[in-house]
């Protein structure tokens, strides 16, 4: 059977990646552990991000309010905004939101990093000097988005909140505590446990696909750029194939 | 230019024989030869593209031949596991023609790079001193807070060697060390040389093909053409060979 040309391409990056993702697990639990280029990248990671991801969630948690007031007015639900609001943010906008805005900021960081050293044979010349630089430079990197990328999501969710409370406030007025009071009474365990599980699958995904379009990038400059920029589409389409993963695995499990 | 030695009775430390290797279809070595006698400059000269820097990077086992042997101090690199290829490592030092310097870490932490493997035995002082040493040797002290960033492409080169040098290995190889530089950047570049060569008694292929560099800094050459070593002997002798292939690269 012969393929089209381009699908030839999508599965032979899609095998690439596996392959790369294969060769991550299999270093991992091998020693050294780089564990101070780990908590460096990890403190790199939450530090570039945090504003970013501070403004996107305030904004999203702002907006939403608003937006849905009219909707609730109609139905004379207006006192439901908060539960609904914080439901649909924990469980599912929060997180996709933020990893997509991850995958911009950290997965284009990784991929331009680790396309440069390549392009000026940095990576080579760790490898001449006896260190890893798989281990140095991707293992610690895919751990650190793994780890921070939730991080990063809760501490939006509550900024989100934040946000939320702020638009619940325009109109009307509601105490903080009886906003948080409503929101945590409408949470039940299952939606915050997918929603975090599934946090720490973007960030992997944002690591392992940025370490991997840098690491393989091709040699000269727009080999960087290249990488930059197919680190972002490609990380940003595995969120939302990720996210939908997630959804049906839920709802089979009956977590919904 | 520097005294040819006779090359009888001396030791081999560095030997390729019938090396292959191509990218595809773009057979870049075909059946190339050399050896490297302990002491030497040996210059390798050739055009553009036409895998200088693959050979040395075959050496080092960057990029890993079809065919051929590679001996490096009597042992084969090629097939040598990773623990023994990075001793090997340990005794070649590789100067990159890009000096690949570490753009997010300071001087400091380039030149203390090599010795986080290799110099785990050392203490923070006795790597401060190493540190220091290899700085001093290029006449670049003051540098040692500053980023690559910061740095002239001449003192970048500099730097490079620098950490490339820490480890005091007893080869060297360099990638065209003058490429890109002014005359007089070039001249202190080849003095370093010339003064590694000394301080250290390594031996070192030099890449070039800046003739400066090459009359100033070799005791013997070697002419890459065609995949293959079309020619050796000391620039004199090659400057008055017949073939216009080789005399070519002395006009
Ligand atoms: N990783 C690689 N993949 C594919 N082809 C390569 C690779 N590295 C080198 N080549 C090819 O091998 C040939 C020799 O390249 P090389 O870099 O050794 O040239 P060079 O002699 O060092 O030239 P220069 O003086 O410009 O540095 C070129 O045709 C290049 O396209
Ligand atoms: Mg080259």
């Amino acid at each position: 059977m012969k393929f089209p040309p381009a699908t030839q391409r999508t599965l032979a990056e899609i095998g690439a990646i596996s392959r790369f993702t294969g060769r991550f697990f299999s270093r991992v639990g091998k020693p050294r552990f780089e564990v101070q280029e780990f908590f460096r990248q990890c403190y790199m990671i939450g530090n570039r991000s945090l504003g970013l991801v501070a403004i996107t969630g305030f904004i999203l948690g702002l907006v939403m309010t608003i937006q849905s007031r009219p909707t609730m007015a109609q139905f004379g639900a207006e006192d439901w905004i908060p539960a609904m609001v914080g439901i649909s943010i924990i469980r599912e906008i929060g997180p996709v939101v933020i990893a997509l805005i991850c995958a911009g900021k950290i997965g284009s960081g990784i991929g331009a990093e680790l396309g440069s050293m390549k392009v000026t044979e940095q990576i080579d010349a760790m490898e001449v000097s006896g260190t890893n630089p798989f281990k140095y430079l991707v293992v610690t990197r895919v751990w650190a988005t793994t780890l921070m990328v939730p991080v990063l999501v809760i501490f939006a969710d509550f900024v989100s909140l934040y946000g939320s409370y702020l638009a619940v406030n325009m109109r009307g007025v509601t105490s903080l505590a009886l906003f948080t009071q409503q929101v945590v009474d409408s949470l039940v365990f299952s939606d915050v446990l997918p929603a975090f599980i599934k946090t720490f699958f973007f960030g992997f995904a944002i690591g392992i696909i940025g370490c991997y379009k840098g690491y393989t990038s091709d040699k000269g400059t727009e080999g960087v750029g290249l990488a930059a920029n197919s680190a972002v589409v490609v990380s940003s389409l595995m969120v939302f194939i990720l996210d939908l993963l997630a959804v049906q695995l839920t709802d089979l499990l009956g977590l919904t | 230019m520097n005294e040819p030695q006779k090359n009888t009775d001396r030791e081999v430390v560095l030997q390729v024989r019938h090396l292959y290797k191509s990218f595809g279809e773009n057979h870049v070595l075909r059946d190339f030869s050399i050896e490297l006698f302990r002491g030497e400059n040996l210059v390798v000269l050739g055009k553009s593209g036409s895998g200088k820097s693959v050979l040395i990077k075959c050496i080092i086992g960057l990029l890993h031949p079809e065919q051929g042997e590679i001996q490096v101090f009597q042992q084969q690199v090629i097939g040598l596991e990773k623990e023994a290829l990075d001793r090997m490592r340990t005794r070649v030092g590789f100067l990159f023609q890009s000096n690949a310097l570490y753009d997010s870490m300071t001087v400091r932490e380039n030149l203390e790079f090599p010795l986080r493997r290799h110099g785990r035995d050392k203490s923070l002082s006795e790597v401060n001193d190493l540190v220091m040493e290899a700085l001093e040797n290029v006449g670049l002290p003051h540098t040692i807070d500053l980023m690559p960033a910061e740095l002239s492409g001449g003192m970048r080169k500099r730097i490079a060697l620098a950490r490339t040098m820490i480890l005091k290995p007893e080869i060297m190889l360099y990638d065209e060390p003058t490429t890109g530089l002014d005359p007089i950047t070039s001249r202190e570049i080849n003095d370093l040389i010339l003064k590694v060569q000394d301080i250290y008694k390594t031996s070192s292929i030099i890449i070039s093909h800046d003739m400066g560099c090459v009359r100033y800094t070799a005791n013997r050459v070697a002419l890459l053409v065609e995949g293959r070593c079309f020619a050796t002997g000391s620039y004199d002798e090659l400057q008055i060979h017949p073939d216009p292939a080789v005399n070519g690269f002395f006009e």
